[in-house]
């Protein structure tokens, strides 16, 4: 199997606070893996680590290695831009810009210097099709985003992140805003990218991890206290504190 | 008990009348500039008075011909508004998107002390260093000009433009800019590209705003504009709509045509401010709107 | 990243950078040129005497009792005015229509520059009481109604609706309710209002010259409200337009500016010693 990501002893601290300790995990290609653990436990950290969001953070500092296509990607010669174009993120809160739908998903490739128009009519009917939206807004491109639901938002957002062909999608809980409905067409969503991309997700919902998960992390205080295929982490879990948490005994 | 409620409802009325005092004022000062402002119009007819391109109001065949002061206006307005509205708008954006807690906190107060500093002060320092200043850099006969007003004109204008552009860049919601970040734009690029649209109403109200306090100053320019009833002319005295009142209400006889005819000039000029206000208006509703 | 891009963001930048630099260097220079001109002249006999040709000097105290009875006349008659007006809006009012238009008028209230407000008082009020202290209070008065009712206006809607259904629950009357429960919750606001307006009032210029007058003779409050009289930033004006005489403009200057600084920093912590007691 090929790993995409790999981190090797990474550690990040917040000020004085040690907020991810040693992890170690490599993250299959095409996979979907889910990251759990209760509130404050570091698996959002750890995610927005992947594509340096917490950059922007002050007093954030950050020690060992994550290696992405062969690459530290804290080495000084990558192009932190060209990271976060090839690992997308889609957050917890749908946040479409406040445009239109079209200005929205042609966001991305207008900022990587794509002009042509037909080329960009082109990448915005494949990345809403590929967010499985192109039917329910195809007629009103020109039209605000956020005069859609909560769930469309988010695919819109999807639709925004793979617009700039990304490899690798970072998921901060994407779906803990939208009412069921809303969450299972995500979900469906989310498992039919996975033959395009390695899916990165962090979700509070145990059974969302069960269901569209290949692999899950499980992550309490800023210790990755256990890492394999979900079914076994599920069932057999090897940590006495995974069996507690996925059992519901705390969080 | 029913003394108790006779009570009340005159204790309510008191206060009706007390809220419906604002309205009261903005009516009474209506009605008397209307009233004051017509009979010199009607005198010098409307086309004359406004189009007029000569203002002579003492010579024995007077003329009022307000058209230099309009123009001066809104030259003027204009001139200040493309000098001070890109600096107030980087400096807007560097303080709430780039500046560190300190840097913007001092620059804030320093921004706080200038707004609140008094116009005459402005003027003050205009004429004592611009107006040489431009005499001897551009070496015409008299520095106070149309130039030294829109100059003094943009320096005031500054701290409205700022603060109020920094409030609508502050509220920008952070989940923007983040989304902005993870496709791979750069923080310049993400502040320019979405946070600025995205306070697009503040920013149009400040430079409103900004319009506003610029058409209505009158002492500061009445020190460094020279006050010269002339068509506006970069490097010539000229006198505004604003000064044109001032300079002559002193020495104007009650009744006289002209001093009638100054009050026709706040009328133009409170019509102008009318109408910025309304613009204002509706780009501050459209902010609340979103 | 491609050429375009890097230039774009070079430049950008570059402008924030430059346009920030321009706005700091002005504040500075102005800060200090005025400080510079005009702190030297500041003394105490500048301070306590008034200005005469006999000995060949300028004081400004007449001046500084004038700003200190117009500040307080107008205080006087704005305050009720503008807390009785804030009080209506949010406590009786229930027309959504009559709320609109009362603050669609205090907005076009703040936005008539002050030479209008000049004219409208010369022929309101100079008109009747002749060309002196009161009449330019009065014209201040409804320059001020906006800001002193908008500031109460806020700080009443920060009175927790629990409050006044407490009060009611008793048996209250409704004036009584206000009395008692709504108007000590204003109490900041009709301060910040306060401190707002005496900035104001300080800086006023145009609308004082022809309804209060710029005469230099020093009185006692109340034959210094019926007289004429000029406040500091009037003086300011003919002493340095009128008489050339800038040395004693820029020490007003200077005064002007330190009180601004004052006022703006008791604004500030106004602010911050409420919010720190409404968390409590």
């Amino acid at each position: 199997m090929s790993y995409i990501v790999t981190t090797e002893k990474l550690n990040l601290w917040y000020g004085e606070t040690h907020a991810l300790k040693d992890i170690n995990i490599s993250i299959p290609k095409n996979s979907i893996t889910a990251l759990i653990g209760p509130s404050g436990c570091g698996k959002s950290t750890f995610l927005r680590t992947l594509n340096r969001m917490n950059d922007l953070i002050q007093n954030v500092s950050t020690q060992g290695k994550i290696i992405y296509n062969g690459q530290d990607i804290f080495d000084k010669n990558v192009d932190v831009n060209e990271l976060r174009r090839n690992v997308g993120m889609v957050f917890q809160k749908p946040n479409p810009f406040p445009m239109s739908i079209y200005d929205n998903i042609a966001y991305g490739p207008r900022t990587h210097g794509i002009t042509n128009r037909a080329r960009l009519d082109e990448l915005v009917e494949e990345s809403l099709r590929g967010a499985a939206i192109w039917d329910e807004v195809k007629d009103r491109l020109k039209k605000n985003a956020l005069g859609l639901s909560g769930g469309q938002q988010q695919r819109i957002c999807i639709a925004r992140a793979l617009a700039v062909k990304p490899e690798v999608l970072l998921m901060d809980e994407p779906t803990s805003a939208l009412d069921p409905i809303s969450t299972s067409r995500i979900e469906e969503l989310i498992l039919n990218l996975k033959e395009k991309y390695t899916i990165i997700i962090v979700t509070h919902n145990m059974q969302q991890a069960v269901r569209i998960s290949d692999n899950t992390a499980f992550f309490l205080l800023g210790e990755l206290i256990e890492f394999g295929e979900t079914e076994k982490v599920f069932s057999y879990p090897k940590d006495k504190r995974t069996e507690d948490y996925i059992t519901g005994r705390f969080g | 008990m029913k003394k108790k409620r006779l009570f009340e409802s005159a204790v309510q009325g008191i206060f009706l009348l007390l809220g419906l005092i604002t309205v009261g004022c903005v009516l009474i000062i209506s009605v008397y500039l209307i009233v004051s402002g017509i009979p010199a119009i009607k005198e010098i007819g409307l086309f004359d008075f406004l189009f007029g391109r000569e203002w002579q109001s003492t010579s024995s065949n007077p003329k009022f011909g307000i058209l230099p002061f309009i123009l001066t206006s809104v030259y003027g307005t204009a001139g200040a508004i493309v000098i001070g509205v890109p600096i107030g708008f980087f400096t807007a954006v560097y303080l709430s998107k780039l500046a560190g807690k300190r840097i913007r906190a001092a620059i804030e107060t320093a921004v706080n002390l200038l707004a609140g500093i008094p116009s005459v002060v402005y003027g003050l320092v205009g004429m004592l260093v611009l107006v040489p200043g431009i005499r001897s850099l551009f070496n015409i006969p008299d520095g106070a000009s149309l130039l030294a007003a829109i100059i003094v004109l943009a320096v005031m204008i500054l701290p409205s433009i700022i603060k109020v552009s920094v409030t609508a860049l502050d509220s920008v919601p952070k989940e923007y800019e983040d989304a902005s970040l993870a496709l791979g734009a750069t923080p310049v690029e993400t502040y320019f590209k979405i946070s600025v649209p995205a306070a697009k109403s503040g920013i149009a109200a400040s430079v409103v705003l900004g319009v506003g306090r610029a058409i209505g100053e009158a002492m500061a320019v009445m020190m460094v504009a020279g006050n010269v009833a002339n068509m506006p002319s970069i490097f010539q005295s000229v006198r505004f709509l604003t000064t044109a009142v001032a300079s002559e209400m002193a020495y104007s006889s009650p009744g006289s045509l002209q001093r009638n005819a100054l009050f026709s000039i706040a009328l133009v000029l409170f019509l102008f401010i009318m109408l910025i206000n309304a613009a204002l208006n509706f780009f501050l509703k459209r902010e609340k709107g979103k | 990243m491609n050429g375009k891009r890097k230039f774009y963001t070079f430049f950008m930048r570059g402008l924030m950078y430059v346009c920030s630099l321009t706005t700091a260097a002005l504040l500075i220079f102005m800060l200090c040129y005025i400080t510079v001109k005009g702190a030297p002249n500041v003394s105490w006999k500048f301070l306590t005497t008034k200005p005469s040709y006999l000995k060949g000097n300028i004081g400004i105290l007449p001046d500084i009792m004038n700003t200190v009875y117009i500040v307080l006349a107008t205080l006087l008659i704005v305050l009720p005015l503008g807390v009785g007006a804030a009080i209506y809006l949010t406590e009786y009012a229930k027309s959504k229509k009559t709320v609109a238009v009362i603050e669609y008028a205090a907005e076009a209230l703040s936005g008539i520059p002050s030479i209008i407000y000049g004219l409208v008082g010369m022929l309101l009020f100079s008109a009747n009481f002749g060309t002196c202290l009161l009449a330019g209070a009065l014209t201040l008065v409804i320059m001020n109604l906006p800001t002193v009712m908008r500031t109460t206006q806020e700080s009443l809607k920060t009175v927790p609706q629990s409050y006044r259904e407490g009060a009611f629950g008793l048996g209250a009357g409704k004036w009584r309710v206000i009395r008692t429960v709504v108007m000590p919750g204003c109490i900041d606001g009709v301060i910040t209002g306060c401190i707002l307006s005496v900035g104001r009032i300080l800086g006023e210029s145009a609308a004082l010259l022809f309804t209060a007058g710029f005469a230099h003779a020093l009185n006692g409050i109340l034959s210094g409200l019926t007289s004429s009289g000029a406040t500091l930033t009037v003086a300011l004006y003919v002493y340095a337009k009128e008489e050339g005489e800038f040395g004693v403009a820029f020490a007003i200057a200077f005064i002007l500016m330190i009180m601004t600084l004052i006022i703006n920093m008791s604004a500030s912590l106004v602010g911050k010693y409420f919010a720190k007691r409404r968390r409590v």
